[in-house]
């Protein structure tokens, strides 16, 4: 290296910094193309601050339907999570490359590649189309999100355990089962707790969005609200979902305080 | 107890008997040469030499964690080396085996570590609940007071120190009621007391329960104290085989290559 170059701690990557100048540029130029101007940003601020107030004060104009909906999202949720962990566990087993054969890791990850490739309101909207409105519609389609994100996970935590544990507990002559149940599990259990959780607290939220397309719970409520241009109602639709969405919150503290060691966010 | 005499002296019916034993990991380098070797039903057998040059695969090759590339292993009357499935897991049940890292599943108690050397014997569905017999669960606390860990039967096994760690693995491998005890370097790991108290505890456990010992070993003075027949291997192949006393420095010359390092 000459002294120019030593004067310097880090060399310029002049690969990077063109990849920036380029990104930047592209930047700028989208923004045009999508029609955002400083006008229309002034104009939808005007618009935004109207609609909020058409919003306040809530008011819970049809208090049935409004209680209705929360139960019926909350259980579509439950269910859904509960299915979709019974479901993960033996999937994302079958997924995991260090423990399975290749004709059995092979199909679970197409499954669960499969199961992640769509938002869940677009499955929803299969399922509306395969087994009518209503909940059940709603309960599939979280199924299929929950098994796409609790199986990979699942499968990438039993990918990364010790070997020497479970060659232990083969060499005792274990059968297979056995040596899942007493080298594999103990090892990603928590894990496993963790990724539940997250994905109840996840279905939770969008056991609020399913009803939209008419897969049941309280997005129906709330977009035929909307229709109605009853913001106020809205507005209280909106308030009992964060309610519902803490408790959920709570709910899941719960669970994991049960099965984990108290204080810990994951069993590590 | 008299270990196996290195001429055909009347001899003891061998426990297990390696017949012509050959691993390649990769084709064309063999790690293990065309071994054959008996082991007597009783005593502690310690594997000496070099890194690399196969002690682990042997034993390892006994309990088919390694798949061997030639050769047979006669063990309770039958050839292991061609068992699978249910006949392999039976086979297995009746060898235990310690590790040079103990390989006690963490987070389980010391009591389920214990218990898992029953799951040779036991249905997966009763493991799963964990009701194994009142005869396991009594025989796991006895041994737990006799390696003197009966404080700890309910701690995560994580909790316990190294020494603590592979006394369990001894007692899990002890609780397989095996017919015999491999042992993977099951020192290396471990301070000097400790390593002493290792290897006594194993060859007093081999002594009471009557069955043979075979350890894997890198220290050489640990091996002469407690052993009684030292076999030497080097490049795949035994090149001593025969009583602790006869390790000269000729000998160990021989095993290990190298002047310097002998005292």
């Amino acid at each position: 290296m000459n002294t120019a170059t030593r004067r310097l701690a880090v060399q310029p990557n002049w690969w990077a910094r063109a990849g920036w100048i380029l990104l930047a540029a592209y930047v700028v130029y989208a923004l045009g193309r999508l029609d955002f101007s400083w006008e229309r940003f002034v104009t939808g601020l005007d618009n935004g601050a109207r609609f909020i107030g058409r919003m306040i004060p809530p008011v819970i104009a049809q208090p049935d339907s409004l209680g209705k909906g929360l139960l019926e999202s909350m259980e579509i949720a439950l269910l859904a999570s509960f299915l979709g962990i019974v479901i993960s566990l033996p999937v994302g087993l079958l997924a995991a490359r260090n423990l399975m054969p290749v004709w059995a890791t092979w199909p679970a990850r197409a499954v669960i590649a499969l199961a992640r490739s769509f938002h869940p309101v677009i499955v929803a909207i299969i399922f509306v189309k395969a087994v009518g409105f209503g909940a059940l519609a709603g309960i599939g389609a979280l199924v299929v999100a929950s098994i796409g994100f609790i199986g990979k996970l699942f499968a990438e935590a039993i990918e990364e355990i010790s070997l020497k544990q479970v060659e232990a507990v083969r060499a005792t002559g274990a059968s297979f089962m056995n040596v899942i149940l007493f080298g594999v599990l103990p090892q990603v259990f928590g894990r496993f707790i963790g990724f539940a959780t997250y994905q109840l607290d996840s279905n939770l939220r969008n056991s609020t969005m399913v009803g939209i397309v008419g897969a049941g719970g309280i997005g129906g409520t709330l977009f035929s609200a909307f229709q109605r241009f009853d913001y106020d109602f809205v507005a209280a639709i909106l308030l009992s979902i964060i309610a519902m969405i803490m408790v959920g919150e709570v709910l899941a503290t719960w669970v994991r305080g049960v099965f984990l060691e108290k204080g810990k966010v994951s069993d590590e | 107890m008299a270990a196996l005499p290195a001429s055909g002296a009347a001899a003891p019916a061998a426990a297990l008997s390696v017949r012509g034993l050959v691993k390649e990991y990769v084709r064309g380098k063999r790690v293990l040469d065309g071994i054959t070797i008996d082991f007597a039903p009783s005593g502690l057998t310690a594997v000496i030499g070099p890194s690399g040059t196969g002690k682990s695969t042997l034993l390892r090759c006994v309990n088919r964690l390694v798949e061997p590339t030639e050769g047979a292993i006669v063990f309770g009357g039958r050839d292991v080396v061609p068992l699978a499935g249910k006949s392999l897991r039976e086979a297995r049940r009746e060898i235990g085996m310690v590790f040079q890292e103990y390989n006690l599943v963490e987070r389980l108690t010391v009591m389920e570590n214990l218990l898992a050397g029953r799951l040779g014997y036991t249905a997966a569905f009763k493991a799963w609940l964990r009701r194994f017999t009142q005869e396991d669960i009594d025989r796991a606390y006895a041994l737990l007071d006799q390696v003197g860990l009966a404080a700890f039967a309910n701690q995560r096994a994580d909790a316990l120190s190294g020494g603590q760690r592979q006394r369990v693995g001894i007692a899990r491998a002890v609780m397989q009621r095996p017919r015999l005890l491999l042992a993977d370097e099951p020192t290396s790991s471990l301070d000097p007391k400790t390593s002493v108290e290792i290897m006594g505890l194993m060859r007093d456990l081999g002594r009471e329960h009557g069955i043979p010992v075979i350890v894997n070993m890198h220290d050489v003075e640990l091996a002469k104290r407690f052993a009684d027949r030292i076999v030497g291997m080097s490049g795949g192949k035994i090149v001593y085989d025969g009583e602790p006393a006869g390790l000269d420095d000729g000998v160990l010359k021989t095993i290990y290559g190298g002047e310097s390092w002998l005292a």
